[in-house]
């Protein structure tokens, strides 16, 4: 190898970053928006449902239920109708997701049979919104009902539901909206630097097939392992500007704590750079087109570390096949490293294993990528 | 000719793509400082046997020495000797001039003290002088051409390989192209370019004509048109064509006949002999021929001729 090649290499690689304007948005807008998206949009917690109210009775009892949801921080009343088929319409056009309403004997069902009833109206096309809302109904109809206990009448109230059958049971893992966050933003590190490495490398080796420069760089007398190294050093040091980036937006604009050492986020940090760098070079040399390679980059680098690697969806609640799937996804051990470091504040030592399964992949990959390139038309 | 040992060998060269064989055991010698022209249409198997020669294609069969160093063996001994132009405009666009001449100074190791001198030469040779920023995207096709070859001769190597080098480039821009390749070759350069263009065949010291993957005849154009046709070449100019060449075709002493606009050319054995009798034969069959002369066969003739029997000896063989 020599180095007066491996420069001309990068100079050349980093002049076509710099020109290219689809690499250089992947490069610099990327990690924001990706921290921006996932930092603010991707929250576990459901808050704000809309909810539309039919109040048959209108009397102060039923007025002082519907306060309680108002005054939910889950729900937001966002109409007040006067009739089922109004009703019917608002949660056709999903103008709310919950429908609550209130019978006309209400007042009498509670002080005369000692419970009353409530009708919820869920709209389930997404099971998982539909299932929180009424666990938050159940909930609020729940402290209505103490308080009406409170007030010596000792009646019961049920909620019940028409479209769907009530499951409701309040779900204790919801964190609330700061810890769910938490829980994300150091993961999307992980994201960011699979996207962005992948991505651009898989452009590198792809462009000069396609570019037609392959033919005479083959003609020359630089080694693959030039060719190799030249082209990812200039990614390896935008991977890591980009890391720094997505750090420096998490402590500081999302509150992230960060508990860890800053050498042991690096030192991990640059071997997943290796890792999702060298699987790019590596698609990059097989497939020789610029569009195909980044589709399969984005397959095999985003899919796995979004559904696969915990960054967003605990593993161990997923079925045990997958489980045993996850062991194969290196983002997985990355994203470990990075929620330890950042929220449990764990160096090197206590990281033991999932460092070692780092440097292993790591090795590997490299060692792959360096043998996948060769001289040849053929 | 001194006893200097050639600078490309090529030894019964052969490369198959599936079951087709593009490069059908092709052999010949190249002297250092010759400039040798491929000619051929498209498809022969001129860029395969260029590619082979630079060790960018493995020879499915055959052997070939570039600088005394096996393409096979020893591509990185032999891509250290060379330059090359490919067929296809194959510099970065995306970069300046400067910067396309500086990466393959750095690729090609040219020392740094050489390197300013030698970028210069290539600058003032491609006529970019004070366009050294300019991205290459922007230069028209001559100098993108010129370029290329400042490129490939940037780190002074003793052998070229051109492949179709004009190809889409304007004809004052051509005429440039070919002055650089003398000055090359009055160098020592060793070329081997591989055109379309007959009238560029011209200002090769020799020429290989290559059909079908064969190499069916080489020689100095001078040789070839002397030679190639195997007789001597006749213009008739005989209206109606058509029945002319009928006549013509199978008459004694004709080799061939092949149209020319308006006119036949015709190969004969003899061309003073053939010329009164080829008239009374026409006569004959009451066709006037209102021209028969003797004329200089082209290359153009000669290549047509010898595509024409090499089709003719396949299709015998097959």
């Amino acid at each position: 190898m020599r180095i007066g090649r491996l420069k001309a290499m990068a100079v050349k690689e980093t002049l076509q970053v710099w020109r290219d304007p689809r690499s250089l948005m992947i490069a610099l807008l990327m990690p924001a928006m990706q921290m921006l998206l996932l930092g603010y949009g991707f929250s576990l917690d459901i808050k704000h449902i809309p909810v539309c109210t039919y109040d048959r009775e209108n009397s102060q009892q039923s007025q002082a239920l519907l306060k309680h949801f108002q005054a939910s921080q889950y729900f937001d009343i966002v109409r007040v109708v006067g009739n089922y088929p109004e009703l019917t319409r608002a949660v056709d056009a999903g103008n709310c997701r919950l429908a609550v309403v209130v019978p006309p004997d209400f007042t009498e069902q509670v002080s005369v049979l000692g419970s009353g009833k409530v009708q919820a109206i869920v709209d389930a096309t997404d099971d998982n919104t539909a299932q929180v809302a009424l666990g938050y109904a159940q909930a609020v109809v729940a402290g209505f009902a103490a308080e009406v206990q409170l007030d010596a009448t000792g009646p019961q109230v049920q909620a019940a539901a028409m479209i769907q059958p009530l499951s409701v049971e309040p779900r204790v893992w919801f964190n609330e909206d700061l810890e769910s966050r938490n829980f994300i933003i150091p993961g999307v590190v992980a994201m960011v630097m699979a996207l962005v490495g992948a991505q651009l490398t898989s452009l590198t080796v792809s462009r000069e097939w396609e570019r037609g420069t392959m033919e005479l760089l083959v003609s020359t007398p630089v080694t693959p392992l030039e060719v190799m190294l030249g082209k990812l050093i200039p990614y390896f040091a935008i991977s890591f500007i980009d890391a720094t980036l997505c750090l420096v937006f998490a402590v500081f604009w999302f509150a992230v704590p960060f508990r860890g050492d800053l050498l042991t986020l690096f030192l991990t940090t640059a071997m997943f750079s290796v890792v999702v760098l060298g699987i790019g070079y590596l698609i990059s040399v097989t497939i020789r087109n610029q569009l195909g390679a980044s589709q399969i980059a984005l397959l095999v680098t985003m899919l796995p570390t979004t559904l696969l690697s915990g960054f967003a969806f605990p593993i161990d609640q997923m079925p045990g096949i997958i489980q045993v799937m996850t062991y194969f996804v290196y983002s997985r051990y990355y994203v470990t490293i990075l929620k330890s470091v950042f929220l449990k504040g764990l160096g090197l030592g206590a990281l033991a294993m999932p460092v070692l399964a780092m440097a292993i992949y790591s090795v590997a990959v490299a060692a792959l990528a360096a043998r996948a390139f060769h001289k040849s038309l053929d | 000719m001194t006893a200097a040992p050639p600078s490309i060998v090529a030894d019964e060269l052969v490369k198959r793509f599936g079951t087709f064989t593009a490069v059908d055991r092709v052999s010949f010698r190249i002297a250092a400082g010759e400039i040798v022209g491929f000619i051929g249409p498209n498809g022969a198997g001129k860029s395969t046997t260029i590619r082979m020669l630079c060790g960018l294609l493995r020879p499915t069969a055959g052997r070939a020495l570039v600088a005394g160093y096996d393409v096979a063996r020893e591509p990185e001994q032999v891509r250290q000797h060379i330059g090359y132009m490919s067929q296809k405009f194959s510099l970065y666009n995306d970069l300046t001039v400067g910067e396309n001449l500086r990466f393959f100074g750095g690729i090609y190791r040219v020392p740094k003290a050489r390197l300013a001198e030698r970028m210069r030469f290539a600058i003032d040779m491609a006529g970019l002088t004070g366009r050294e920023d300019a991205l290459v995207s922007t230069l028209a096709g001559g100098w993108k051409q010129r370029l290329a070859l400042g490129c490939a001769i940037l780190h002074t190597p003793p052998i070229l390989f051109l492949d179709e080098p004009t190809s889409g480039v304007d004809p004052e821009s051509r005429r440039r192209f070919w002055d650089l390749i003398h000055h090359l070759s009055e160098d020592g350069v060793t070329v081997l370019v591989s055109t379309h263009y007959m009238d560029e065949a011209e200002f090769c010291n020799r020429v290989a004509l290559i059909n079908q993957g064969r190499l069916v005849a080489v020689g100095s154009p001078v040789e070839l048109k002397q030679h190639g046709l195997g007789g001597d070449l006749l213009l008739i100019e005989c209206l109606p064509l058509g029945a002319s060449i009928g006549v013509l075709e199978g008459a004694p002493g004709v080799r061939d006949v092949a149209v020319f606009g308006n006119s036949l050319h015709v190969v004969v054995d003899n061309g003073s002999e053939a010329q009164e009798a080829l008239r009374l034969r026409l006569a004959d069959q009451g066709l006037a021929a209102t021209r028969i002369e003797a004329i200089e066969p082209t290359l153009e003739d000669v290549f047509v001729r010898l595509v024409a029997s090499d089709a003719a000896a396949g299709a015998r063989a097959a």
